[in-house]
């Protein structure tokens, strides 16, 4: 059984919510990005987004450029990112890891090597932001075949494409809560509940709510209405913040707390 | 040949839409309404009429004697695209995407720059259609092009320089793309290239193919036959397609796209996307880019703000698998060059994307003899480029990276 559905499984036996952060790999350096993975399940992570930082991230703001910005400047790859998943195994996370990236980095890597690649390293699902439903069959057919989920986004505006989308998702469907690139925000898309809610008749798939959201609020605004909850920017600019602290070894510790505190605090 | 792109947004196997789910919606909305106006004879006569007298075309296809005479071969007709409104072939596209906003009901437009050309007619139009208009501009670009920059104020647009990345137009794109996102219900985006995802390539083709259209009947009309060559400078590459597309199912005549070498395809910093960029995607649509073995899209250069970009249109990629067209490097020595010849010989100075192309026929037409004929796009006159010009001559030149 795939990962993710496992975690979707025993979460609604519990009657609770996922929790799913988003981190950018390499953001500061490749062994940062695996305690800060551990310091994410401590801290009651229910399953991983890892982030491949890309040159041209359309679908992200400010915050996850910078981050890519900084995993770039030292020549962190897709394939680095990859194996970073493995290195997390190995230091003993039990989470499902979603890669997300965009298109282009698994083009050049080939896909059929990729999805073999990435079966290997143990990653269960597999978010592209620039790679919607008209473009994905290819991939999909990969992606099925090796047991990897193919998350697929909606929008408040993919309107009648809902159905299409959300009925034939795997793992979940990535539902977008506004407008907008990735962001922390204070106002959510007029006609949230409603949007989440033909997404909800749409699919038995489970459903999750990203972008914007940033707060124990927000956490709770939604955990009635989806069953899992997407956190990026805030969680990259928590990091962004105490970079300083993350950089040498002697505050390295203060400075995961300080994500493993601000992260527990979102569950609740 | 012609029949591209198919209903996918395809050319062979390039194009598509590769963009956040988020616009989806506005790309299907967009392509609904450009088949429907596009078939509507208010539409094209409003069109049609903002082209010719608004702008003033047809622009004429000028023999340019003294440049054919010191060259000694082929002779040189240049398509005076340079004398357009705005002063260059940007207008006509922005002419056509501006009228469509408008019947789309979009009461605000965005558009995205390199060297200002694009943006400065993208002002224009919302200026005279009473549209809000957005022009988002690298900032490094925003410095080469500052007398462009002054002129989309003045004709009431907002210029948002764009500090991310490269500061260039990659990320003056990027940037566009990202504000549309968010803005997507009541923002019509003026894409400026032959690029981006579907059905952009295919409209802005549309709408740049009256350069063409015109060489094609200026040149039978004047020399009674077909060019053997037609060239052109290809960034973006709306240009170029917009000359070459009437002409392609004319086997006999060549199409020649001039991409800029910058220092040399050799050296790291040149803008060569077909010869040195692989197969990718980037912006929108699978075509050729200049990128790193994993993907990352790298930086291009040129000494001109708009060729300077790591990508080229989907139909170009197409057209270069097929060999229908080919695609040379020219370097910013031999643009600078080329740039002075024609300004020395005709009294002509013209933009650096257009001095690409004329660089490249000085090396071809002495290859040709004297009843062979080459018509090139002269896409832009250079009083955009004049202080950058003077810049690198007086050897101040100002480094783009």
């Amino acid at each position: 059984m795939n990962l993710i559905d496992a975690a979707f499984e025993q979460l609604r036996n519990k009657g609770e919510t996922a929790l799913i952060p988003f981190l950018t790999i390499g953001d500061p350096d490749l062994a940062t990005s695996v305690e800060i993975i551990q310091a994410l399940e401590e801290a009651g992570a229910d399953m991983i987004e890892l982030g491949v930082p890309y040159s041209d991230p359309l679908a992200d703001g400010p915050v996850i450029q910078r981050a890519s910005e900084r995993a770039l400047k030292n020549k962190v790859s897709i394939v680095d990112c990859i194996q970073v998943a493995e290195s997390a195994r190995q230091a003993g996370v039990k989470l499902p890891f979603i890669l997300f990236t965009y298109y282009n980095p698994v083009l050049q890597f080939g896909l059929k090597p990729f999805f073999a690649h990435i079966v290997e390293k143990g990653i269960s699902g597999l978010i592209i932001p620039d790679l919607p439903i008209e473009e994905d069959a290819e991939v999909r057919q990969l992606a099925e075949s090796a047991d990897i989920h193919l998350i697929p986004l909606v929008a408040p505006t993919s309107n009648d494409r809902v159905t299409r989308i959300a009925s034939n998702a795997r793992g979940f469907v990535y539902c977008v809560s506004s407008l907008g690139v990735t962001g922390v925000r204070t106002d959510f898309h007029q006609g949230i509940e409603d949007f989440l809610s033909t997404v909800r008749k749409a699919t038995n798939t489970p459903i999750a709510v990203g972008f914007g959201i940033s707060s124990r609020e927000h956490v709770e605004r939604f955990a009635g209405q989806c069953d899992g909850v997407i956190v990026g920017s805030a969680i990259v600019r928590k990091i962004e913040e105490v970079l300083p602290l993350l950089l040498s070894e002697s505050t390295k510790p203060e400075g995961l707390a300080q994500i493993r505190t601000f992260v527990s605090g979102l569950k609740g | 040949m012609n029949k591209v792109p198919d209903e996918n947004g395809r050319f062979g196997k390039f194009g598509g839409r590769y963009v956040p789910e988020t616009l989806m919606n506005a790309l299907l909305e967009l392509e609904e309404a450009y088949r429907h106006y596009s078939k509507d004879p208010e539409f094209i006569e409003e069109v049609r009429y903002l082209l010719h007298k608004y702008s003033g075309r047809p622009t004429s296809l000028y023999y340019a004697e003294r440049l054919s005479d010191h060259l000694g071969g082929a002779r040189i007709y240049l398509k005076r695209e340079d004398l357009n409104h705005t002063g260059a072939h940007k207008i006509n596209n922005t002419i056509g995407q501006g009228v469509l906003a408008k019947r789309m009901g979009k009461t605000k437009v965005i558009a995205e720059t390199g060297a200002g050309q694009h943006g400065v007619a993208s002002a224009t139009i919302a200026a005279l259609l009473g549209l809000e208009c957005k022009v988002f501009m690298g900032e490094e670009d925003t410095k080469r092009q500052e007398l462009n920059v002054f002129r989309m104020r003045l004709l009431g647009a907002e210029v948002v320089p764009v500090l991310s990345g490269t500061r260039t137009l990659k990320d003056a794109c990027n940037e566009t793309l990202r504000y549309w996102v968010s803005n997507v219900n009541d923002t019509y985006y003026i894409l400026g290239s032959v690029t981006g995802p579907h059905p952009y390539p295919m409209i802005v083709r549309d709408f740049q193919r009256i350069i063409g259209d015109e060489s094609r009947e200026q040149i039978m009309k004047e020399a009674g036959r077909l060019p053997d060559y037609v060239v052109a400078a290809v960034g973006g590459g709306s240009n170029a397609i917009g000359m070459f597309y009437p002409f392609i199912e004319d086997e006999s005549v060549r199409m020649v796209g001039v991409e800029a070498a910058g220092k040399g395809v050799d050296t790291e910093e040149h803008a060569a996307t077909m010869t040195k960029g692989r197969h990718g995607v980037f912006q929108g649509s699978l075509s050729y880019v200049l990128q790193d073995d994993y993907g990352q899209v790298q930086p291009a250069h040129s000494i001109s703000a708009g060729l300077d970009y790591p990508g080229i249109g989907p139909e170009h990629a197409y057209l270069k698998d097929t060999a229908r067209a080919e695609y040379v490097p020219i370097t910013d020595a031999e643009a600078l060059e080329a740039l002075q010849l024609l300004s020395k010989t005709e009294g002509i100075i013209p933009a650096l994307e257009s001095a690409h192309a004329i660089a490249q026929v000085m090396k071809l037409a002495p290859t040709l003899n004297k009843d062979q004929i080459i018509v090139v796009s002269l896409s832009g006159r250079g009083d955009k480029d004049v202080q950058a010009i003077m810049g690198y001559l007086e050897g101040t030149g100002h480094e783009s990276h």
